[in-house]
């Protein structure tokens, strides 16, 4: 135990974090630390895998999860999912239906409408089947840093599936976000111009020299790379010239040469023919870019800072600015970045510990992870997540997800506590189906940690709890662990049916919202 | 069911204080939910931006009756003297006074040769009390024929179909005074005084999604609750303790933990009140439908006092591709649902005294083809009619029908913007103060409300 997990329960303001990422001394790392990398850096982790990073020390710990390309996992396959259900119409199809409309021949017309419809709805069917296979994948991946880098990026990166009706662009894209979740900036803001999903979502499909649309070159600065206010209408024009012919044909990227306006730009200060990738490298070489993108990074992994960089405080200010100039310096990859962060002082420290409230896939995967509770129904739990707020494929806008408090309300807080109580119990609330997968969840397991650290503990209802609520909370504090030992002391001690009952209640607990 | 904001005030009291008058109150500073704090106070309150109409209670309430899957307007509210109908429907058509109840004039022009579909008495005995306005032929340009596009663009008042919901910015507004594209301050603080809509089912609609505040929305009332009760009736008692405490003695109140242990004290508060609102037996009675028991449930929080000020229920089953049914089948029973609990809500309110504060405004995503088609239904459709009800409303008919013979692809020409619909009831009844700004867009408001 270090000095950081010695405190009990919160105390009045804590001090600030350091103003700088110099490491972390290597003794300091111990299972709180590891526990708080592998929520941080994943959907945290279960009591064999704390121990385990503990037990590795911080180095080893933080290069495995951001090295992730040395564990072995499938990557998902093109033909996991149907391409063909939005596929564009053939050309004997378009004419039919310009003959049709011509010859006012209602039924065709009306034919043609009801095929489009019942593909709509396949689709969605679809979409549905794609957000469980996600979910899965976060739960079952060896490689947490990939899929939270994944997740990270789709709601930066947003596009919603209600906009572009299109379940197989929207796995493209997935696809495309894990290649480059934690590679080079460059490379994954150029991979976004060339994006079908993406060049639907924001109008560029149909961009052209003659009347150019400026959504996607705004989002790309403003919300992408740079941030309100580091760039102007001006670039916003030109940029849109220089990203004129950056289309998609059926599942690919297509540069339509005729709709490209090959004329000069000015951009964010260079004067270029500029072309989508060049208008990305004229992004990029701004000062803000790899501020912007650091502060966001930040803002994910270690404290929800606000987005105003005005608003935020001298140690946020001074952080960001040191991750922006090592992300400059490492030519944009990421992994640096983001090593130095995850084995500095600051990522430990007290007040960054423990404070971030749980998105809801980071609630759910993050339970099942942690407390290897049986999935019983990826529909429930994906279900879950809708009614908190973060239906995957679905970001609200094309600013995503805005995190933090706005995660919590009357409505979802009985939700986040709920569905805890479904994968601890298969109890679904009353007015659903009968319990489904309601497999037995042993808690047992969770203690054989506690047993092979100390014979006997696993049977002293104060050391378990004590040990669990670390387990869940990250601290232990003196009024829970007073209830919970009353809880199991008095209800015939350590047994599977009473330990299962004690989770059901840390869980409910408004600090198991937070990691 | 507002976040309690206020970090000076760092204890709480439990649950069981608040719902038991009568036990002492925790000598430190305490954070009251604030909305249990203002209902126990009896606080007069002038929520900003309320214009007052003479006569009318502060505290104005909207109630959005969502009818799902594309209602039959032509079959809901009939131009029956024209030939043109029965030529499109010689299977599923009304005809004669048995199948339909022909509307009188009230007040504004349009309900010449009009007559409701005879499922629809109990709507029909509010038209005659001057308690209903029917607007005709509403829908937007460029008309969406799929559920979820259309829905969506109802929802967010965007032809587009995106961005947050049309009530949810009305919400924000109210509370923050700011509208899409701008935010709210990053630690999610809002102001006290606002009170979240509450949809009936299992998510709230998009209708009612803001950027500030969100709503809150349950099926049954039983479902908003913490489910661990019903694991086993030992877990009670340590979860009051646990998690009914408020924010802990020590706790930074700035941090997330505080502002986590205020909320799910104010949920459980919430949740309580909510429970014990709907338990108590309604005034009237009600028929047995959903949409009855949803409005029922409403009946009982608008009763007990809950502030809140928009409620959205739903009726669906409205896509009628095939056996739709005339004067009697799928659709008459679908509107008999409707009509016969949208009648018994409005006596509960009147019964309550509280008539005179609550509209209803009735939609449906869009209308159905004039044709009927070759399976006894109809298809996807464009333009149909809403309806308002309350004494408040513009009483009568609103708008002409659309032409029968001047079709789109086979579809009704829309006359009336249904943003236009959304303008007059944003401005003149809930006091919005710009409601061009929530509805992003310039509508020339539609008279619905009594001016």
């Amino acid at each position: 135990m270090t000095a950081s997990t010695a405190v009990s329960g919160q105390t009045e303001p804590v001090e600030p974090p350091p103003s700088h990422l110099k490491p972390l001394a290597k003794r300091d790392f111990g299972y709180a630390e590891a526990r708080h990398l592998l929520w941080r850096a994943g959907f945290g982790g279960s009591p064999a895998q704390i121990q385990t990073l503990a037990s590795w020390g911080m180095d080893r710990a933080v290069d495995h999860l951001l090295d992730y390309a040395d564990v072995p996992f499938e990557s998902p396959a093109p033909d996991t999912f149907d391409k063909n259900i939005m596929r564009p119409a053939t050309d004997k199809e378009r004419q039919e239906y310009r003959a049709a409309q011509r010859a006012q021949n209602e039924n065709v017309l009306a034919q043609t409408r009801l095929r489009r419809q019942q593909a709509q709805r396949r689709d969605r069917q679809q979409i549905g089947e794609m957000q469980r296979w996600w979910l899965k994948r976060m739960i079952e991946t060896p490689r947490p840093f990939e899929e939270k880098m994944t997740l990270f990026w789709h709601g930066r990166l947003a596009t919603g599936y209600r906009t572009i009706e299109n379940s197989y662009h929207m796995y493209l894209q997935n696809q495309t976000y894990r290649a480059n979740a934690a590679g080079n900036y460059g490379e994954l803001l150029t991979s976004v111009i060339r994006d079908p999903a993406m060049l639907k979502y924001l109008d560029n499909d149909e961009s052209s020299k003659r009347q150019p649309n400026e959504n996607l070159a705004r989002e790309l600065m403003e919300l992408f790379s740079l941030g309100v206010g580091a760039y102007s209408e001006r670039d916003i024009k030109e940029g849109a010239r220089a990203l004129t012919g950056y289309t998609f044909e059926d599942d690919d990227f297509f540069f339509r040469q005729e709709n490209h306006d090959t004329g000069n730009k000015n951009i964010l200060g260079t004067r270029a023919p500029h072309d989508g990738e060049s208008f990305v490298r004229a992004i990029l070489s701004q000062r803000a870019c790899s501020h912007y993108v650091c502060s966001n990074l930040y803002r994910f992994f270690a404290r929800h800072v606000p987005t105003d960089p005005t608003q935020q405080d001298k140690a946020t200010d001074r952080i960001v600015g040191l991750m922006a100039t090592k992300l400059r310096k490492s030519d944009f990859e990421l992994r640096p970045v983001l090593r130095q962060l995850f084995k500095s002082e600051h990522f430990y420290h007290e007040s960054v510990q423990r404070e971030l409230i749980k998105s809801p896939v980071e609630l759910v995967v993050g339970a099942v992870r942690s407390m290897n509770a049986p999935v019983r129904d990826l529909a429930v739990l994906n279900d879950a997540l809708d009614l908190m707020g973060q239906r995957l494929f679905f970001p609200p806008s094309v600013k995503g997800w805005d995190g933090g408090r706005s995660w919590v309300n009357t409505s979802t807080m009985f939700v986040r506590q709920n569905i805890l109580a479904f994968l601890l119990t298969g109890k679904k609330p009353v007015g659903y189906d009968a319990t489904a997968g309601a497999d037995a969840f042993d808690p047992m397991p969770l203690l054989e940690a506690l047993e092979t650290g100390d014979r006997g503990a696993s049977s002293d209802p104060a050391r378990v709890v004590d040990y669990l609520l670390r387990l869940t909370l990250g601290n232990s504090p003196a009024h829970a662990r007073k209830v919970l030992t009353e809880f199991i002391d008095s209800h015939g001690g350590v047994r599977p049916d009473v330990v299962t009952g004690a989770l059901l209640l840390v869980t409910a607990m408004p600090e198991y919202q937070l990691c | 069911m507002t976040l309690h904001n206020d970090p000076s005030q760092a204890n709480a009291y439990t649950r069981r204080e608040f719902l038991h008058s009568g036990l002492t109150m925790a000598s430190a500073a305490v954070a009251v939910p604030h909305f249990l704090q203002r209902s126990a106070l009896a606080l007069p309150t002038a929520l900003p931006g309320l214009s007052s109409i003479a006569g009318v209670d502060e505290d104005r309430v909207l109630v959005v009756c969502q009818l799902g899957g594309g209602n039959d307007g032509l079959n809901t509210v009939i131009p029956f003297r024209q030939d043109a109908y029965y030529r499109a429907r010689p299977g599923i058509g009304l005809r004669g006074e048995e199948q339909l109840l022909e509307l009188s004039k009230i007040g504004a022009n349009g309900s010449e040769g009009i007559a409701f579909h005879r499922a629809m008495g109990g709507l029909k005995s509010l038209y005659d009390d001057g308690l209903c306005t029917v607007v005709q032929g509403v829908g937007y340009p460029n008309p969406n024929r799929s559920h979820f596009k259309s829905m969506d663009i109802w929802h967010t008042a965007d032809t587009s179909g995106s961005g947050d919901g049309w009530l949810g910015r009305y919400v924000d507004a109210e509370c923050c005074g700011f509208g899409k594209g701008e935010s709210g301050s990053d630690d999610g603080t809002i102001d006290e005084t606002i009170y979240p809509p509450i949809a009936i089912g299992r998510t709230a609609p998009l209708a009612l999604n803001g950027r500030s505040v969100k709503p809150v929305a349950f099926e049954t009332p039983d479902l908003f609750r913490w489910m661990g009760e019903d694991v086993h009736d030992d877990l009670v008692g340590p979860y009051e303790k646990l998690a009914q405490q408020g924010v802990r003695p020590g706790t930074d109140p700035h941090s997330n933990a505080a502002f986590l242990m205020r909320t799910t004290l104010d949920a459980q508060v919430s949740s309580d009140q909510i429970r014990q609102a709907v338990s108590r037996q309604p005034l009237v009675r009600y028929p047995n439908s959903g949409l009855a028991r949803q409005l029922q449930m409403v009946g009982s929080m608008i009763r007990s006092g809950l502030k809140t000020r928009v409620y959205y229920v739903t009726h669906g089953g409205f896509d009628t591709h095939s056996g739709q049914g005339g004067a009697n089948g799928r659709h008459a029973q679908l509107l008999q649902q409707f009509s016969d609990a949208v009648k018994a809500f409005y006596d509960d309110m009147k019964a309550q005294g509280n008539d005179g504060r609550v509209m209803t405004m009735c939609f449906s995503e869009f209308g159905r083809r004039v044709n009927q088609n070759a399976s006894g239904g109809t298809d996807h459709g464009t333009a149909a009619p809403m309806f308002l009800l309350g004494p408040m409303v513009q009483a009568g008919v609103v708008g002409a029908h659309p032409s029968l013979t001047n079709l789109d692809q086979g579809d009704l020409k829309f006359k009336i913007d249904f943003r236009s619909v959304y303008a007059d009831v944003l401005g003149s009844w809930m006091g919005a103060k710009d409601p061009n700004g929530i509805l992003e867009g310039r509508f020339k408001p539609t008279r619905v409300v009594k001016g």
